[in-house]
C-alpha cells in the first residue's frame, strides 16, 4: 500500500524527490451526467498493443494509441521501471486497465460510452516535456468526443 | 477536458493539485486494487468518475476508505521440483545456466495452464521465444551480447523486455498452480527473488549490467532489473 508510513524510509525519500509541477491556475471544467459523458482512459502504465513500438528512453516519443476494440491478450507492458508491482496486470488487465469493468459500466447505462482510442504514457520523460504531447492528445480526444478522461497511474 | 483519476501518492497529488483525484491506499501498480475482484475494482471506479459529478471547490481530492483486499494467508510457493542441485552435464555449461533452464522447463506446464485459464498473457515484448529466453539473459551474465532479436531496436532494450518477460512468466505461472490464484504481490515477489534460480540469475544480472561501461546498459543495471527495495535487501 502506497502510504508513506508503509514504504521503507529509502524508497520513501526516493517517492518524495520526485519532480512535481505546481500550478498558477486550477483548471476546472465541468460537464453533463456520467451517464452522458463518453470516457477515455490515459494510463501511465507504458502499455501498448502487442504489435505497437515498445517504449524506449527517446525523448521524441511519448504515447501510443489503445484502440477501443482491445483485447486484453493484445494489451502489454513496456514500461522501464521495476518500482512498481506488475503481477496484478500480469493476472488481471483491469487492476490497471479497467476495460472489462468500463464496457460493463457502459452496458449497464452508468456511462454513456466508452472512446474509439485511450492513450497510454511511459513516465520516463520531465513532467514539463510533456506539455506539447498533452495538447495534442487533448485534441484527439475531442475529435472522438470524449468529454471525461480517467488519468490512471502505476 | 474534465479529468478525474487516481492519486497513489498524495503528497505528488497535493503538490500536482489536479481538479479532481481519488487517493487510494493501494501498492503502486495496482490504481484499480486487487487482480480478480470485479466488485471491487468497480467500487473504486463509481467513486472515481462520481467525483466528475461531485460538486466542491477545485482542487478536490478524496481518499477511498477501504484498503486493498489482500490474502493475508501464509502461502508456500514453490518451483514443481529441486534445482539446488544442478549438475553439469557436459562439463562446460554453467550450473545456474542449467539450474535456471531446468527451472524454466519445469515452470512451463504451469505457463500454459494460465495462458488457457486466463485467454491472456503478458509474455512476448521482447520477441524472444520462452525456449530462448533463458539463455539469452544468462548471456549478458557471463558478458556476452547475443543476436538481438528486435532489429530495431538497441540491445539494452531487448535486454529490459526479455527481463520483465522472465518476470512475468513465473509470475504467471506460479499463480495457475492450486491455491496460490489468491497470493499476494508480496509473497509473489519474495518467492521470486529469494527462491528462484531466475531471481538469483536477475541479481547477478544487475551486477554485471551495473559496471558496464555503457551508460544505457549501467543505468538498466542499477534500476531497471530488480526492484529497490530487494536490491538494497541483497546488498546490506
Amino acid at each position: 500500500m502506497v502510504r508513506m508510513d508503509d514504504v521503507s524510509e529509502e524508497e520513501r525519500k526516493l517517492l518524495l524527490s520526485l519532480p512535481c509541477p505546481s500550478f498558477e491556475t486550477n483548471p476546472f471544467v465541468s460537464g453533463p451526467p456520467l451517464k452522458e459523458r463518453r470516457l477515455a482512459i490515459i494510463t501511465t502504465a507504458g502499455l501498448h498493443t502487442r504489435n505497437d513500438r515498445p517504449f524506449q528512453m527517446d525523448p521524441n516519443d511519448f504515447y501510443r494509441v489503445i484502440p477501443g476494440e482491445v483485447n486484453a491478450n493484445d494489451l502489454v507492458m513496456s514500461h522501464l521501471a521495476a518500482s512498481f508491482d506488475r503481477s496484478g496486470f500480469q493476472r488481471d488487465w483491469n487492476v490497471v486497465f479497467p476495460l472489462d469493468r468500463l464496457r460493463e459500466m457502459e452496458k449497464e447505462g452508468t456511462i454513456g460510452s466508452l472512446a474509439d482510442f485511450h492513450y497510454s504514457v511511459s513516465a520516463v520523460h520531465r513532467p514539463e516535456e510533456f506539455q506539447v504531447c498533452s495538447a495534442e492528445i487533448a485534441g484527439l480526444l475531442k475529435k472522438d468526443g470524449v468529454n471525461a478522461v480517467l488519468l490512471l497511474p502505476v | 477536458m474534465p479529468t478525474t483519476g487516481i492519486s497513489l501518492i498524495r503528497p505528488h497529488t497535493e503538490t500536482i493539485k489536479p481538479p479532481r483525484a481519488l487517493w487510494v491506499p493501494f501498492q503502486m501498480g495496482h490504481p484499480l486494487g486487487a487482480p480478480d475482484d470485479p466488485a471491487f475494482q468497480k467500487q473504486v471506479l463509481l467513486a472515481v468518475l462520481g467525483l466528475l459529478e461531485a460538486p466542491g471547490n477545485p482542487p478536490v481530492l478524496v481518499d477511498f476508505p477501504e484498503d486493498e483486499p489482500e490474502n493475508d494467508e501464509i502461502t508456500v510457493l514453490s518451483c514443481p521440483v529441486n534445482f539446488s542441485q544442478s549438475v553439469d552435464e557436459d562439463g562446460e555449461t554453467d550450473p545456474l545456466l542449467i539450474a535456471l533452464r531446468r527451472e524454466m522447463t519445469a515452470m512451463h506446464p504451469w505457463y500454459d495452464i494460465a495462458v488457457n485459464k486466463r485467454n491472456r498473457t503478458t509474455v512476448g515484448v521482447s520477441g524472444i521465444d520462452l525456449e530462448a529466453l533463458g539463455d539469452f539473459i544468462y548471456a549478458f551474465v557471463k558478458g556476452e551480447e547475443p543476436e538481438n532479436p528486435l532489429k530495431d531496436t538497441p540491445i539494452v532494450y531487448t535486454l529490459k523486455y526479455a527481463v520483465e518477460d522472465l518476470k512475468a512468466y513465473y509470475n504467471e505461472g506460479i499463480t495457475a498452480q492450486p491455491g496460490q490464484s489468491g497470493t499476494s504481490s508480496k509473497v509473489l515477489q519474495e518467492w521470486f527473488w529469494e527462491e528462484t534460480v531466475a531471481g538469483e540469475v536477475l541479481l547477478a544480472l544487475k551486477k554485471v549490467c551495473e559496471s558496464s561501461p555503457d551508460k544505457m546498459m549501467s543505468m538498466v543495471g542499477s534500476h531497471f532489473v530488480v526492484p529497490g527495495d530487494v536490491a538494497r535487501r541483497h546488498t546490506a
